[in-house]
């Protein structure tokens, strides 16, 4: 499944504050529902979402039972040199999924 | 209280008017997008932002497994679908020969599948039909809406147009009593639209995924307390194909968002 949607502009100049967004398909699942039959749909949530830029952490967010279903996180960074994001979202239930992005910086 | 009290008056005094009927004349014809907050608009139109592109690259990668005793894919007899499938989703519903009725993309994709791949039909609403079919819908994006065409669709287009205008449920309101005479009022805090479906399927934010116009309109039939046509319905089929008939020439934008 695709499951990610990346938008990192390709290029930048070097010291350029520049924005990054990050679309995951998730169904965040509260864990406070119950079925018809009144029995607890476990939580299924993504509980951890991380950015490296070049291996260093620059960003990283705690996600909680009240955030939509498909968690968009967008945020800023400073491009300082050429490289590589990875994005990594880890979860309950076992939950984990990567993502990178390329960045040239002149 | 008081809100259930003016929501009931306002019902009552609704149900009462005779409906205007008539057809919203073209250039007054307007996307469910035009009512929405600019925020909402912004995830529309960010391609990185709208969760139905989620949809729209699985069907991508559907297009082209093979699947069915057949071992065919989509893309073993249409090709590139980015190509070839440009336009299509703005007629549909379209007639089919063999059914001598009009069928839904959702229901071509299904016949397909049966005819062609020799693979089971999709569920109603199961992600892998949404995706094909938010896939298929993609490519008509900015296209004019052209469904309703064909002369042999005529008595379905009129049996669509009969159930958009009758009366039903307890409320007792047919769907032109909102989506033709009052779409410029508001209804509790939400905008009355006209009821073009030019984005399906659309990513709903209340149902967190993507639906398709069929699941939109059961629940408005959910909402005016009447029973939904089951999913697949020729009901449902025929109220599709005059609702696209009736947003002739606007700008189709699947996958849409809408609140």
């Amino acid at each position: 499944m695709a499951s990610t949607l990346i938008n990192v502009q390709p290029k930048a100049k070097r010291g350029d504050v520049i924005e990054i967004k990050a679309l995951t398909s998730h169904i965040m699942e509260t864990g406070f529902r119950r079925t018809a039959a009144g029995d607890l749909v476990p939580r299924n949530i993504i509980t951890t979402f991380t950015c490296r830029y070049n291996g260093t952490e620059i960003f990283r967010a705690d996600l909680f039972p009240a955030i939509a279903a498909n968690p968009f996180i967008s945020f800023f960074t400073v491009a300082t040199e050429s490289g590589k994001f990875d994005f990594e979202w880890t979860g309950d239930l076992g939950f984990t999924q990567t993502a990178s992005a390329k960045i040239i910086v002149e | 209280m008081i809100l259930l009290r003016a929501i009931l008056v306002a019902v009552l005094l609704t149900a009462s008017l005779p409906l205007r009927a008539g057809e919203i004349p073209l250039d007054q014809r307007r996307s469910g997008y035009s009512f929405m907050a600019p925020d909402t608009q912004k995830i529309q139109d960010d391609e990185t932002a709208n969760p139905g592109m989620l949809w729209v690259l699985d069907g991508q990668a559907l297009w082209n497994k093979k699947d069915g005793t057949a071992a065919k894919s989509c893309a073993d007899c249409h090709g590139d679908g980015s190509e070839t499938m440009k336009a299509v989703a703005a007629r549909y519903p379209a007639f089919d020969t063999r059914l001598g009725a009009p069928v839904d993309l959702e229901q071509r994709i299904n016949l397909e599948r049966e005819r062609h791949q020799g693979a089971q039909p999709f569920t109603y609403e199961s992600p892998d039909l949404l995706a094909l079919t938010a896939f298929v819908a993609e490519q008509s994006r900015g296209t004019a809406i052209a469904a309703g065409d064909d002369p042999r669709l005529k008595p379905f287009i009129e049996k669509g147009n009969v159930l958009f205008m009758q009366r039903q449920g307890q409320l007792n309101l047919a769907c032109a009593s909102c989506h033709d005479d009052n779409w410029d009022k508001h209804l509790a805090g939400s905008a009355i639209t006209q009821g073009q479906p030019t984005g399906y399927p659309v990513y709903r934010l209340e149902w967190q995924t993507l639906g398709s116009l069929q699941r939109r309109v059961r629940g408005c039939l959910y909402g005016i307390r009447a029973r939904p046509y089951e999913y697949g319905a020729p009901e449902l089929v025929e109220l599709e194909l005059y609702l696209m008939s009736r947003a002739r020439g606007m700008k189709m934008e699947s996958p849409a968002v809408r609140p």
